[in-house]
């Protein structure tokens, strides 16, 4: 009997944690092997079942260099002297901080070859952007989503951060304004896509009146791939700047006040408080928001789907969306591989910076 | 948790700035409310209130009307109800296995020690393709599954030990929590061709096992820091006293962290609610949620934005009902996860 309860009482702990790690291992670890089968393989649908067949990289070939190009990674056009200014600066950037790294601290070869990996991808996802959004140049769904998730972050957190600061003050009715500002963060995407396409319908839409009288009445959103994607940012950012909101309010309000307070009697202005003694504290929400975002945002498909289905032609797909049409025109390979495509570039960047950071804040400390 | 809300700020605006903040926080009120505004006058709309241009207020522009409210409920009642009580079971279902499993496995992570090794790891690893290609090759996939459990326990118990190389309760955390970044469409299709193989293709069944799984990391990484605040002292007080792990978790830690409890299941509810990619892919008819039949509204009907608006109100005014309750514990809660996680 002793026996018996002490096998019960060292194996309850595996009770408390092997479901957990069943389930996500299973929906993880078994999906993922599959797709990257699935991903190098072409699947016909013949009598009697489906025959797989082993491709190699045709499927990712098809989507760097083959047909699939101008929908994937866009149409090239020539940059601009803006566009190399932009494409020099980002490097620039990346010399002077793998220069920080070698310098400073103590640089390992592993940490050195990463970082120059790291530095070439984002350099190549830049020199894409700009020769895409250039001129006669044509981004595709890589490049789409890219936009969607750094221009929505950015506007995102700038938006959030200055409602938290004010809404942060003394102000009779603070609790009603809080709960408010929440709300978008919970309905549903696709009830989100639908609100705006009402919103911008411009002959039946509420602001009609004002399209009219400034002579836009004729002009359709839905018809050009940057006022279709700007409605798609616009629904994504009214939706996701409460998150930043509710979490950066909550970080101000936990700030310690005695510092605040003695700058505040010894006579500095808001903005010095607030580029010394506030932004520091919540540089680690900070991080910690625009990691959560990023990841979750690159995930981005209900407003694109719903919004404009993709449309005018591919402009507003996003990768996520285009696996999804992929997947309905059964080309699974083809689906496989730029969900892996996707979840490759997500993971080196969210896990670039995370690391990245935590170097930064530790050296804060 | 009061002293974290109440806090006094150091800043008292004066009336001018006062004032310039009411004027941005009132904008962007506007800015937040006027979609939702539009949305519940026109569900109450008439075709032609709607096809004639923009009317704005009620009673005082156009007469409301209950006629789109009388088609979806009354008309299309059915098609309504079904993929309501869908969302409705599959939402709480899901949150609340999420929930028992998560809050098991971040405990465990909290309060236990783990030191799997890499051996057992691979192993495991090993039963689970091993299951599948039996599935795939048709073995019946009850008899597939016990058979590569079996496998994986005997080698487990006989070989795993030798490999001495093991991970720690962070890494496993962090495993857990990082299982966010994978996008859903990169591990759908598999999901999707093994859940036909099941015959769970457009069942409930196959999107509650399906939003556990994605639920699992958010209640981990939400949970984690809750139990990390409960003094540990309770527990010992307990296990001196005989108490079993099973009963200190279920008698001592779970009463006590009702709160995070609350919240963590009303957020993976909201989740499992609005979710629309997976169920695009797993449901068709019979197992439809409710983001798919809004979505679909469109395509079927043609834009119908008064029926489509009593559609999306009904679907989200439970939504907004709970953002409204919990407002507190939602921020504290991200706050918390943010920081740690």
């Amino acid at each position: 009997m002793q026996r018996v309860s002490d096998w019960v009482t060292r194996s309850s702990r595996s009770f408390f944690i092997w479901p957990a790690v069943a389930i996500l291992l299973f929906f993880a670890i078994f999906p993922l092997l599959v797709s990257l089968y699935l991903s190098f393989s072409r699947i016909k649908f013949a009598r009697g079942g489906v025959q797989v067949n082993f491709v190699g990289l045709a499927n990712y070939r098809k989507l760097f260099v083959g047909s699939e190009q101008s929908h994937f990674l866009g149409v090239f056009g020539q940059p601009s002297i803006l566009g190399w200014i932009v494409f020099a600066a980002v490097m620039g950037f990346m010399l002077v901080g793998l220069g920080i790294y070698i310098t400073r601290g103590s640089p390992t070869i592993m940490g050195f070859i990463l970082r120059t990996l790291l530095a070439v991808l984002i350099g190549v996802l830049a020199w894409l952007v700009i020769i895409t959004l250039n001129g006669e140049g044509r981004p595709g769904t890589l490049v789409v989503t890219l936009v969607y998730v750094y221009v929505g972050i950015a506007f995102q957190y700038l938006l959030g951060l200055m409602l938290a600061l004010l809404t942060a003050q003394q102000l009779r009715g603070r609790r009603f304004f809080r709960v408010v500002f929440l709300i978008p963060m919970m309905i549903t995407p696709v009830g989100v896509a639908y609100m705006f396409r009402m919103l911008a319908d411009m002959s039946k839409g509420p602001f009609a009146p004002l399209w009219q009288a400034v002579g836009l009445g004729e002009f359709s959103w839905v018809n050009t791939p940057w006022g279709a994607r700007w409605a798609i940012m616009i629904g994504d950012i009214w939706q996701w700047t409460p998150f930043m909101f509710i979490v950066l309010l909550a970080a101000i309000e936990g700030q310690a006040q005695e510092p605040v307070e003695a700058a505040l009697v010894d006579g500095a202005n808001r903005w010095q408080i607030f580029r010394n003694l506030t932004f520091p504290q919540i540089m680690p929400v900070t991080t910690a928001l625009i990691l959560i975002r990023m990841i979750e945002a690159y995930k981005i498909v209900d407003l694109p789907n719903v919004m404009t289905n993709g449309g005018p032609g591919t402009a507003t797909e996003s990768m996520t969306l285009q696996a999804f049409f992929s997947w309905r025109t059964l080309d699974i390979g083809g689906s496989a591989a730029i969900a892996y495509i996707l979840l490759v570039l997500v993971t080196i960047l969210s896990i670039a910076f995370v690391s990245l950071l935590r170097q930064r804040t530790t050296e804060v400390i | 948790m009061n002293k974290f809300f109440r806090r006094p700020s150091a800043f008292r605006p004066s009336p001018f700035q006062a004032m310039l903040t009411y004027i941005v926080l009132v904008f962007w009120a506007i800015v937040v409310l006027f979609p939702l505004y539009w949305l519940t006058i026109t569900a109450f709309k008439l075709p032609i209130d709607v096809s004639q241009g923009p009317v704005y207020i009620p009673f005082v522009d156009f007469q409301p009307s209950l006629n789109a409210w009388h088609y979806i409920f009354v008309e299309v009642g059915s098609d309504t109800a079904r993929p309501y009580f869908n969302t409705v079971i599959v939402g709480i279902t899901s949150s609340v296995i999420a929930l028992v499993l998560g809050a098991a496995a971040s405990y465990a992570l909290v309060r236990f020690e783990y030191r799997p090794t890499l051996g057992v790891i691979g192993l495991f690893l090993g039963g689970i393709v091993l299951a599948v290609v039996m599935v795939m090759l048709g073995v019946p996939w009850l008899i597939a599954v016990v058979a590569s459990l079996a496998v994986f326990l005997l080698l487990a118990q006989t070989i795993g030990k030798r490999f001495k190389r093991s991970l720690g309760n962070d890494d496993i955390a962090f495993w857990m929590i990082s299982q966010r970044i994978l996008p859903p469409v990169a591990v759908v299709i598999p999901v999707y061709i093994l859940f036909q193989r099941l015959h769970l293709l457009d069942t409930r069944i196959a999107l509650i096992v399906t939003y556990v799984a994605v639920n699992l990391p958010i209640v981990v990484w939400l949970l984690r820091d809750y139990f990390q605040s409960i003094p540990i002292e309770l527990e010992e007080c307990a296990s001196i006293d005989g108490a079993s792990t099973f009963r200190i978790f279920w008698n001592i830690v779970l009463p006590l962290s009702v709160p995070g409890l609350v919240a963590t299941f009303l957020f993976v509810l909201v989740f499992a609610w609005n979710e629309y990619i997976l169920a695009l892919f797993l449901s068709s008819s019979r197992a439809q949620t409710m983001p798919l039949t809004v979505a679909a509204q469109n395509a079927t009907r043609g834009p119908q934005w008064w029926n489509m608006s009593v559609l999306i109100l009904i679907m989200i005014i439970p939504v907004i009902g709970m953002a409204i309750a919990l407002e507190r514990y939602i921020a504290r809660g991200l706050l918390i996860g943010a920081v740690k996680g």
